[in-house]
């Protein structure tokens, strides 16, 4: 088998190639927000440098979100037109649970933190010691609430994340658990760890985890700012 | 050329998804266009982020549609154009996207567009015979621009609005006087029950830059016009109100587009844009170029407003000229035209 992934959700611009087990590929960049500049040069060099026939691609995976709009939607735009191209099929991964892959055989919970502004966090808990296991999915709250989760859970944790560095000092005084920072080769998206995420659901679920390109759209886990405001004329109570 | 060249067209700089397959610049085989208009109709006016997602979400059902109807494989295009500027970011980025990602995917040359260029080339599309040199009024929600059309692909731009877009200005007129978004057919619906002197509304002027323009005082006026209605208790008529400011508007891109078929001498004129919808200025600039002898132009409405085949057209001009993007193509929202 062989996936393609693409990853555009966050602050990493990136693609990988993986075949029946094996890592052939992985081209990964932080720099700046381009990934509309960035991102397809890096498919075709990375293409290019082991020989891959497009066609020759089981499906795509990408990370369907959460992560920032304009990121998703671009990683969304281009998986849609290689997926219409190739007429090759979307395996979707929840960006949360991709971080969460980063890290694999400890006891210790995994928590992605991704920065989602005004004060909120895009997280989830995981265990991954021999095998992802989702212990709260991915959701988007405050800080304060999924710190207060993890005290109560009562065990060690791993952070990684983007949301890391902006929340280190409120993890240091709100922690009640020991718990470590991922190091800097660890701690970002990747888009090796979507891929071996997709390879994972689709053992498990075969072909339900795959959508159609031209169905696949992202999950924001957010309505946009007007919508949101709309609904606040109609319904005061909704939203304080 | 001996061989036929057939470019696949995507456009999604604003709330409208369209795909669309032009051959040689002129013949359209399909024109597909998804428009938001319902859902941004709503908020009064396109919010980015909703045109984006959705966008994102019919971008490949419109490409298969604009393919099937044109009864052509990807594989039959010669090239894939998408527009890349100037617009709203969040949506030009979809269309640019999905269009680097099929190039790439197929190994087919890519092609950005400018927006305006490809509105002016909707009159390719509607007149097989036009050639530059002429002028160009392109008016729409976003542009009002007046334009100097000297080759394929050569502007010089004479006048550009120094405010509001023209279609933004009847936007906003047509949302004080209750009759809602979008207020260009509105407007120009209901003005044809009132009296276009009944008001007179002023000509606005951009002082030292005979050919620009400014809508955003000819606004406030209509918006004082009301206030002292109001508090006079004078009862206002919306056809009229709508009717005096339509006729403002009109009179000044008419006067400017004339000034500027004198100064240089043209033979032919051609409207584009949204706002070239609008009957009252089809009719006046016929009016005012038949009685200078000049040629008249302006596309059907379905290429007025914001189209792919009007993208597929002014790409065949850059084809044949071997302009290429690379995969690197980005976004530009404030793109000028002529710059690449």
């Amino acid at each position: 088998m062989r996936i393609l992934a693409i990853e555009a959700s966050g602050p990493v611009a990136g693609c990988a190639l993986w075949e029946d087990g094996t890592l052939t590929a992985e081209y990964s960049v932080q720099y700046k927000k381009k990934h509309s500049q960035s991102l397809v040069p890096m498919l075709s060099e990375m293409s290019g440098m082991v020989d891959l026939e497009l066609s020759s691609i089981d499906f795509i995976a990408v990370t369907k979100g959460p992560g920032s709009f304009t990121g998703l939607r671009i990683g969304a735009a281009t998986v849609k037109g290689l997926g219409l191209a190739l007429n090759k099929p979307v395996l979707p991964v929840p960006t949360v649970d991709s971080l969460a892959c980063n890290l694999y055989g400890t006891d210790r919970l995994i928590c992605p933190l991704m920065d989602a502004r005004r004060q909120q966090v895009y997280t989830g808990i995981y265990e991954n010691r021999d095998g992802l296991k989702v212990l709260r999915p991915q959701c988007v709250v405050a800080l304060a609430e999924i710190v207060k989760e993890l005290n109560t859970l009562g065990r060690e944790v791993i952070f990684v994340g983007d949301g890391v560095p902006v929340s280190e000092k409120a993890l240091a005084e709100t922690m009640e658990v020991p718990y470590l920072l991922a190091p800097a080769h660890l701690n970002r998206q990747r888009a090796a760890s979507t891929a071996v995420r997709a390879a994972q659901l689709y053992e498990e679920c075969g072909e339900a985890a795959l959508v159609s390109a031209d169905d696949f759209r992202p999950e924001y886990l957010r309505v946009p700012q007007a919508e949101r405001e709309r609904g606040d004329k109609r319904n005061y109570k909704v939203f304080v | 050329m001996d061989k036929d060249i057939t470019i696949l067209a995507i456009e999604s700089s604003c709330d409208e998804t369209a795909a669309s397959v032009v051959v040689n610049g002129r013949d359209v085989l399909s024109n597909v266009i998804s428009s938001q208009i319902d859902i941004h109709t709503l908020y009064g006016g396109v919010v980015p982020e909703i045109a984006s997602r959705k966008h994102t979400e019919r971008i490949n059902q419109v490409v298969k549609k604009g393919l099937s109807e044109a009864g052509k494989t990807l594989q039959d295009m010669d090239a894939i154009a998408v527009t890349y500027g100037p617009g709203l970011v969040g949506p030009l980025l979809i269309g640019v996207s999905e269009a680097k990602a099929l190039s790439f995917a197929t190994g087919i040359p890519l092609i950005g567009v400018h927006h305006i260029e490809g509105h002016i080339s909707a009159n390719y599309i509607a007149n097989k015979d036009l050639e530059p040199p002429f002028a160009c009024l392109v008016v729409s929600g976003g542009h009002t621009h007046l334009v100097l059309v000297k080759d394929y692909g050569e502007y010089e731009i004479l006048g550009r609005t120094q405010d509001d877009a023209a279609g933004e200005a009847f936007d906003k007129v047509a949302r004080e006087i209750g009759l809602g978004y979008p207020g260009g057919p509105k407007i120009d619906k209901v003005s044809k029950e009132g009296n276009p002197a009944a008001i007179d509304f002023p000509r606005g002027k951009v002082a030292g830059s005979r050919y620009d323009f400014s809508f955003s005082g000819m606004k406030s006026s209509v918006l004082n016009y009301l206030n002292t209605c109001k508090m006079k208790n004078i009862e206002i008529s919306v056809p009229d109100v709508a009717a005096s400011f339509q006729q403002a508007v009109v009179d000044v891109l008419v006067s400017h587009a004339m000034w500027a078929v004198e100064e240089f001498h043209l033979t032919k004129f051609a409207l584009a844009g949204g706002v070239a919808s609008n009957t009252a200025l089809r009719a006046a600039m016929e009016k005012a170029c038949a009685e200078r002898g000049v040629e008249f132009f302006c596309p059907p409405p379905i290429l007025c407003t914001d189209n792919a085949a009007m993208i597929g057209s002014a790409a065949y001009y850059e084809y044949i000229k071997g302009v290429r993007s690379g995969l690197d193509l980005n976004a530009k929202p404030g793109l000028r035209l002529g710059e690449r």
